[in-house]
């Protein structure tokens, strides 16, 4: 699956960091930057979890 | 379990519904909201939207796609109207009734209103869009309450060239949820703009041409705000059995009766971190505790309580706030790094001997991030704030 982050939208919250500290960071204003776009099923339970605490809505999963 | 039914179509709901059929629930989910136009998220409503920098499609909270994916029995536009526990069915206005094995109530809260018509609201799409018409240069708006919710309003307001007025009741708005110093030093972002802020005054009444404070004095505005604090939307919960009292009363797993979970603004919970009860209305918050109402609803035999750091986050002119913890009833306030006049610092706050909150003002996230992790872990005051800048008095 790819992880899709609308930076734009993005509140600066680190919730997406808690939640998938190996797939999402956050730069020195705190936007979440994504680390890795594909990622496997191993991470997705932490990647879903971090789009249900997304306070802006900003994170998706796209199916390819 | 066959029939689950979550009432609540934001994003406590949409989390608890996502979380049932991520933790592989198949069966029948119905999700109930009373907005027509429902799943969308509300934070930008103070910000964004009533500043006309997004529209409201970008407030969705998921796309078509993903919804459909959830497989919905979705009831918008449509208010629970009660709820009977021994026969397990929730009532739907219009008189129908929906059974269920388990129960996710997540119908948030509501804004308090004054006596009076006219004055304007603050919490649906709908409330936002018609105040940000409002919102011209020149135009006089007051703003009766001073908390995260009417400060984030008036900032916006004041950006788009209004004559703002703040009216709070408290000596310092905020004093009572993040400290005394850390209230005032964000209300002079208010003060330097031009905002004008009047303490100490109740208003009774919403008048035709502004409002009526207790004393009788009336302030003239062309428009009013009404942002002093919710109520929780326990009404059709009435004859359940359920305890309410401010929210639905719920333990530690965030159940209020057998196969009953609540969750989100409207959710009173044991929060086994801080050894109290509290009802938060933080988004974040409300994500959360959406999938964990669902989790444990899914597994009693393994239930987790539910010991969230509570996050919250607020954009006035060009300060971002973000605050982790459980700052109400805090015994101190000590600046742990930063410069309180300058608006960047962060502030740690202790209940006990303990380290309860962290408050940042314009700080990298980082800065706050051991202060969330702190919280999480219980730590001691004494031995986390060792490098206090300046013991504040709050």
């Amino acid at each position: 699956m790819k992880v899709e982050l609308e930076a734009d939208k993005c509140v600066a919250s680190g919730q997406c960091v808690l939640a998938a500290m190996d797939v999402f960071d956050q730069d020195d204003d705190g936007i979440a930057i994504l680390l890795e776009e594909q990622v496997g099923d191993d991470r997705l339970d932490d990647v879903k979890e971090a789009i249900a605490v997304c306070p802006a809505a900003a994170i998706r999963l796209v199916e390819q | 379990m066959r029939r689950i039914v979550v009432v609540g179509a934001s994003a406590a709901g949409l989390a608890a519904a996502e979380t049932l059929r991520r933790e592989g629930y198949d069966g029948t989910l119905t999700l109930v909201g009373d907005e027509p136009l429902a799943l969308y998220d509300r934070p930008p409503l103070s910000k964004q939207i009533l500043a006309a920098e997004w529209e409201p499609e970008r407030l969705a909270l998921r796309t078509p796609d993903a919804l459909a994916a959830l497989n919905l029995d979705l009831r918008l536009g449509v208010a629970a109207t009660g709820l009977e526990p021994a026969d397990r069915t929730v009532e739907l206005a219009h008189g129908s009734a929906l059974p269920y094995d388990g129960l996710v109530i997540a119908t948030g809260v509501r804004p308090r209103r004054l006596p009076g018509e006219g004055a304007h609201i603050l919490r649906t799409l709908d409330d936002a869009l018609t105040l940000r018409k409002r919102l011209t240069p020149g135009r006089r708006l007051v703003v009766v309450g001073a908390g995260f919710l009417g400060a984030e309003a008036a900032a916006v307001a004041w950006r788009l060239g209004c004559e703002v007025t703040l009216l709070e009741p408290a000596p310092v708005p905020l004093a009572h949820a993040v400290g005394m110093e850390v209230g005032k030093v964000l209300t002079n972002a208010h003060l330097e703009r031009g905002v004008k802020l009047r303490c100490g005054v109740t208003v009774t009444e919403v008048t035709e041409d502004g409002v009526r404070l207790a004393d009788g004095e009336v302030i003239e505005a062309d428009e009013v705000l009404v942002a002093v604090g919710s109520l929780p939307n326990t009404e059709w919960l009435a004859g359940s059995g359920l305890t309410v009292g401010d929210g639905v009363v719920c333990d530690e797993y965030c159940a209020a009766a057998p196969n009953v979970y609540a969750a989100g603004d409207v959710a009173r919970w044991y929060n086994p971190l801080f050894g109290t009860s509290m009802r938060i209305e933080h988004r974040t918050t409300a994500a959360e505790q959406g999938m964990a109402a669902a989790r444990n609803l899914l597994r009693p035999e393994a239930g987790k309580p539910f010991a969230p750091v509570p996050y919250f986050w607020s954009d006035q002119y060009d300060m971002k706030i973000q605050a982790y913890g459980y700052l109400r009833g805090h015994d101190e306030v000590a600046l742990v790094e930063g410069d309180l006049a300058e608006r960047k610092f962060v502030a740690a706050y202790r209940t006990g001997d303990r380290v309860t909150g962290a408050l940042a003002v314009g700080m990298p996230p980082k800065a706050i991030r051991q202060w969330r992790q702190a919280i999480a872990t219980g730590a001691a005051w004494h031995d986390s704030v060792r490098t206090t800048v300046t013991a504040v008095e709050s």
